[in-house]
């Protein structure tokens, strides 16, 4: 069995744990510069905010309605790592899949107890942390997946939902479920798969592994597998692009030494950087993961994450791995023998749409005068072709400055900017 | 991240210089037949972090502003360590959100109701009654400073 642990919006939700006025309220929180939306609290969804929205197409007077944030990835860095700190202490299999989703382990876990288990583990998890949790339970990470956007969509099950090998429930689940948004389904298999006549992932869960083996690869057959409730997925094989890029990989044998780490983290961070600029995106922030064996539990354990902000949107290999370095040096701790280590890349837009966030901030008359030529921008390019007119690709080595004038306080790594409480 | 070391069990998270990672490492060879009474107690540097830091995932530092709460021993500036983990019971110093806003106070049972008591005698009670109120965490150490410490 394994569980799927995903926080609810959960830039919004650890800005709110320092913030409970935000309680509530419309909160989005932007990217890098502050470009584009890249988190979104509920009521920001249903106020039409879409993921990636730059925020100057959002009309003046929707905004005076909303909180928009500058991203605080400091404090998100570290409210991750408490969230896993306490999924810790359910498992030692806890594998971290992004900066607010992680795969807990559970072998040995009673089959009948599963869903108090879920329960007990999100109470913690919120207790501790003020992070609400939706947890998916399943025999395989693709059911896991899958049950976890069934307690996301149905609040009526508190946040956790289990889905088992062969059920009513998992078949009705599945059936509803296009095959296009099962996870690690990328756009163009899916078009494949229509022609193939599977449209929901009941029919892929029902298609012959074999002929799927033959017409798409491995990994489309082990999804195959996965949805049958038999593991065959690592990790590693799962993509999601245009979300996340992660790239990690277990060393052949442990290993203490900080150039092997160094070395291994460089060539992930190559990889993730290759990903990233084939889908034209940018990354606003690094991940670097480092830990020991869990299961060897004669070794010293040690597990630990650190975010590393860029100071704008990025695609440059070099800058991209220079900043996994940076957060390796923070993490590495000598005396641990490592067995993986990875990193990701954290909020992704597209290269687009970034360039258009290099428009002063606020709402005085350079921000109107900056709204008024998007607009026309739009007009022009609407007529006229796309890149008809376009901004200038800024230099790899530009120093623009930093725009963070709306982030929060970072409460929980800077001396200086505590939570404060009021004993007035 | 979780450790299931009970010496890296005080770390913050972010610092592992700092993290309690200091283990007792054996500090004497096996010898057989001849054990070495020293090491059933092997002294190691007073860890103050680890010992205030129970629970390092809940654990947060906060600051205090005011001065309500001076018969508790927090002035105004003072650092709290406050850990979520630990149940509101009444008599317990709570950080509370008061109507959205973060708020130290006693809790105090009164017949039935629950009230927010201060301690310093100018500040009335604050009644839980028809207000929003979340409980944060539990104050469990105050640091305060004196003449001389390094700002």
């Amino acid at each position: 069995m394994i569980a799927l642990v995903d926080s609810n919006n959960f830039y919004v939700s650890c800005e709110r744990v320092f913030d409970p006025r935000l309680e509530g309220r419309a909160v989005g929180v932007l990217s890098n510069n502050d470009g584009c939306v890249v988190a979104r609290s509920a009521e920001l969804k249903a106020l039409g905010v879409v993921m990636g929205m730059p925020a100057h197409r959002i009309p003046p007077a929707q905004r005076r309605r909303m909180t928009l944030l500058s991203s605080n990835y400091a404090l998100y860095g570290d409210m991750s790592r408490r969230v896993n700190r306490v999924l810790g202490e359910f498992s030692p299999d806890v594998e971290a899949y992004s900066i607010d989703e992680s795969f807990v382990g559970l072998d040995g876990h009673e089959a009948d107890d599963l869903e108090a288990w879920g329960h007990r583990l999100r109470g913690r998890v919120l207790r501790d942390t003020g992070i609400p949790t939706c947890v998916g339970l399943a025999p395989t990470r693709v059911l896991a997946k899958t049950a976890n956007r069934v307690a996301k969509s149905r609040p009526e099950l508190g946040g956790v939902c289990r889905l088992a090998a062969e059920s009513p429930e998992t078949r009705r689940v599945l059936e509803a479920l296009p095959v296009h948004e099962l996870w690690g389904i990328a756009r163009r298999s899916a078009e494949r798969l229509a022609l193939q006549d599977i449209h929901t992932a009941w029919q892929l869960r029902q298609a012959d592994p074999k002929q799927i083996r033959r017409t798409f690869s491995v990994v489309m057959e082990r999804l195959v597998w996965e949805l049958r409730g038999r593991p065959a997925i690592a990790l590693e094989d799962v993509t999601e692009p245009r979300q996340r890029i992660m790239v990690s990989r277990s060393f052949g044998r442990l290993t203490g030494e900080q150039a092997e780490l160094r070395a291994a983290i460089r060539q992930h961070g190559a990889r993730a950087a290759e990903k990233l600029r084939r889908q034209g995106s940018r990354a606003c922030a690094v991940l670097v993961f480092v830990r020991s064996d869990p299961h060897r539990l004669g070794e010293r354990q040690y597990r630990n994450s650190q975010v590393v902000a860029l100071p704008g949107p990025c695609d440059d290999t070099r800058a991209l791995i220079a900043a996994a370095q940076r957060g390796l040096a923070a993490i590495f701790l000598d005396g641990v023998r490592y067995q993986k280590c990875g990193v990701m890349l954290l909020d992704l837009v597209d290269v687009e749409r970034e360039q258009l966030s290099l428009l002063p901030a606020g709402d005085g008359p350079e921000r109107r005068r900056g709204e008024a030529l998007m607009a026309t921008l739009d007009r022009l390019n609407g007529r006229m072709g796309r890149d008809t007119v376009r901004f200038g690709v800024p230099g790899k080595h530009a120093a623009w400055p930093l725009r963070c004038e709306h982030r929060s306080d970072r409460y929980t790594t800077r001396w200086g900017e505590l939570m404060r409480v009021k004993a007035r | 991240m979780a450790s299931p070391i009970p010496g890296a069990a005080g770390g913050r998270a972010a610092a592992p210089s700092s993290s309690g990672a200091v283990q007792p490492l054996l500090g004497a060879r096996v010898r057989a037949g001849f054990p070495s009474p020293a090491d059933d107690h092997l002294d190691v540097e007073l860890d103050l972090h680890a010992h205030v830091v129970r629970r390092p995932a809940s654990t947060y530092f906060v600051r205090a502003e005011g001065d309500s709460m001076l018969g508790d021993g927090i002035h105004d500036r003072d650092l709290l360590v406050v850990d979520r983990s630990l149940e509101p019971l009444p008599g317990r110093v709570v950080i509370i959100a008061v109507d959205g806003e973060p708020t130290v106070k006693r809790l105090v049972r009164r017949g039935d109701a629950l009230v927010l008591e201060a301690s310093n005698p100018r500040y009335a009670p604050i009644p839980l009654a028809g207000r929003e109120c979340h409980v944060w965490g539990v104050v469990t150490h105050v640091l305060h400073a004196l003449p001389g410490a390094a700002p």
